[in-house]
């Protein structure tokens, strides 16, 4: 790796981690209780666990469990999207 | 045999194919130099968002996923479709923990979830426990992709007399792979994936279009699948759950979530990408995948309303249920066709076969020989080790197939998830905090162990005739609930691992035990790929970038 030109060691650490955190101190977020959604939804199977109404045919235990997965993909998508690079944190 | 000489054409065709890309993978993004585990085991630690989501969806649904899935779904109903609220759960739970993992990873080389618990917990035993524990979980899952290729080449009446003459095309598929896996690495699986996943879409689409046309709407398919329920003396099918199952449906979903990026094949996938937005993209994409398993899954009903009758199993007076979708694809579709299904089986059993392979053959490599044979090892001597385990791995996985009873691969894998859940501790919940004494992880893998292999020893399977290891749903009734309630084993042995890690953390630390030091720093959790970082990986200088 090639030295940087900074004279005094001492203030150059002091000034990198310093100036890191502002890049990424941390991957935490509040956007990332979002996810919590996906996993405790389809957990809920005594709400959905029905043959009536079905949709195309299908009973609600399916065609709901298969909708989940739209929900799944919604906040994975929107908690990338707030805490993606480029969104602050 | 001869009525299906044209789906064996295909499916010859088809797989020869892809051999040919499996070799020409080495090649592939040009590496600088194969004989590294970075490029061999990982693929140069470089693969972007489309080849990674291949790689990945390829990876976690396999060939035995196509048949056991509506195979399960076929015999007992509701039940089996468990594996689509799974696979919903298991995103957002990689969202969080993995790109973690990913980002350690990177800043300090490691290549297997092992590594990291040694740099994290300062411990070789307890990363030796992990390594054990995810080749343990691993080897069987790989001769479960054996059981998918078996299904379809019984289906299309390739048998012979003999055990040897009836396995002859498997082992002859299995050297081919293991040929080019030696060769390419991880790019082969990555390679080979493309044509994997193109062939099962397709061939799913067409069947949720053109089979529900055929058998008369789904309306029609689900009715028929509850009339059989409905004539059956089980108690527990039925196309919704019932009081007995519904508590094991959802703790097998949850923990089979947790369970599967604790494998060291997912987590070698995962490693392979460029950086953390690779992966995080790629955890709203995958579920393209879950939606493809559901509608698979439903392939069993379908084949309940066909009429689908599966083949004899290997003793007298059992079937092989996992030839029910093989065998629906048979009877619907013109020959042609059903051959590129099958070969879509087939090559979806390569595919996460390589990569299970080679995530044992790293475990092998990184935290057994280099930690305990030669301390010494070359990257070039690592990256060789690496290759020559991968192949005993795969001989291994063809001889349990040829030699044991497939049934047993089966059980096998269903103990493999509930003993990889006893790395959660150490592994998932390590990358969040080093709060648990690396002596106390090793006490509660142990306690989750014993009583995890314990609960299964329980478990009687009706419909096999078997006393033990007869699945995951363990009655509550035996630990003196008065009910007909069944939970899934695995989740509660990873809840005491886990209270058990708890409470000797306490005594650990009151006796002021050893703690080690941890070598990596608060910032190299969520530190992404960079040109200097990526030069030199093992680098642990937190902000040596910028």
């Amino acid at each position: 790796m090639a030295e940087p030109p900074t004279p005094d060691p001492d203030i150059s650490d002091t000034e990198a981690s310093a100036s890191a955190p502002a890049q990424a101190s941390s991957d935490r977020s509040p956007w990332n209780w979002l996810l919590i959604v996906p996993i405790l939804v389809p957990l809920t199977t005594p709400l959905f666990n029905h043959d009536d109404p079905r949709l195309l045919g299908f009973p609600v235990f399916y065609w709901l469990q298969l909708a989940f997965i739209i929900l799944g993909v919604t906040t994975t998508t929107i908690v990338y999207r707030m805490t993606g690079r480029g969104a602050g944190r | 045999m001869s009525d299906h000489i044209v789906q064996i054409v295909v499916f010859t065709a088809l797989f020869l194919l892809v051999s040919v890309m499996g070799f020409v993978a080495a090649r592939w993004r040009a590496p600088q130099d194969l004989n590294h585990l970075d490029e061999w085991g990982l693929g140069g630690r470089n693969f972007g968002g489309w080849i990674t989501w291949f790689l990945v969806g390829g990876d976690l649904y396999t060939a035995y996923t196509f048949v056991a899935v509506p195979a399960l779904l076929f015999g007992a109903g509701a039940a089996g479709f468990f594996a689509v609220p799974y696979t919903i759960i298991v995103y957002p739970l990689v969202f969080l923990v993995l790109v973690r993992l990913w980002s350690v990873s990177h800043r300090h080389g490691f290549v297997t979830p092992a590594d990291f618990v040694r740099a994290r917990f300062a411990s070789p035993t307890l990363a030796l426990l992990i390594a054990i524990t995810g080749i343990a979980a691993t080897m069987p899952y790989i001769a479960l992709q054996l059981v998918g290729i078996e299904a379809v080449l019984k289906t299309m009446g390739v048998t012979g007399d003999s055990a040897l003459a009836r396995h002859a095309p498997i082992i002859v598929a299995f050297a081919i792979l293991a040929a080019y896996t030696y060769q390419s690495g991880l790019r082969a699986p990555a390679l080979i994936a493309f044509v994997k996943d193109t062939l099962i879409y397709i061939v799913i689409l067409v069947a949720v279009i053109y089979l529900p046309a055929k058998l008369g709407g789904w309306n029609n398919i689900f009715d028929a699948a509850q009339a059989k329920f409905a004539a059956s003396p089980a108690p527990n099918d039925g196309i919704t759950l019932n009081a007995n199952n519904q508590l094991q449906y959802i703790t097998l979903a949850l923990g089979s979530a947790m369970a599967l990026f604790l494998y060291p094949h997912s987590i070698t996938g995962v490693l392979a990408s460029r950086d953390r937005g690779v992966i995080k993209r790629n955890m709203s994409a995958l579920p393209a995948y879950s939606l493809l398993l559901g509608l698979i899954a439903l392939l069993g009903f379908m084949a309940i309303a066909a009429g689908v009758k599966p083949l004899p199993g290997a003793r007298e007076g059992t079937v092989d249920s996992n030839t029910v979708v093989p065998l629906l694809f048979d009877q619907q579709f013109p020959a042609w066709f059903a051959g590129v299904a099958f070969a879509a089986v087939g090559i979806g059993a390569l595919v996460p076969a390589a990569i299970m392979s080679i995530a044992a053959a790293n475990l092998f490599t990184r935290n057994i020989y280099k930690e305990y044979l030669r301390k010494d090892a070359t990257p070039a001597q690592e990256a060789n080790v690496s290759k020559i385990t991968s192949l005993v791995v795969k001989v291994g996985a063809v001889a349990c197939i040829v030699f044991l009873d497939p049934q047993f691969s089966i059980d096998l894998q269903l103990i493999g998830g509930v003993i990889i859940l006893q790395t959660l501790p150490a592994v998932a919940l390590g990358l969040y905090t080093r709060w648990l004494h690396r002596g106390a992880l090793i006490t509660g893998w142990f306690a989750g162990m014993g009583l995890g292999m314990w609960m299964l020893y329980q478990i009687p399977n009706a419909a096999t005739g078997r006393a033990h290891f007869g699945g995951s749903a363990f009655p509550l009734s035996k630990f003196g609930f008065d009910t007909t309630m069944t939970i899934y084993a695995g989740l509660v042995a990873v809840a005491v691992n886990l209270l058990v890690a708890v409470i000797a953390t306490v005594i650990f630390r009151s006796m002021k035990v050893a703690e080690g030091t941890d070598t990596t720093t608060r910032e190299d959790y969520f530190a992404d790929a960079t040109p200097a970082a990526s030069t030199t990986p093992a680098d642990p200088a937190p902000t040596a970038t910028t």
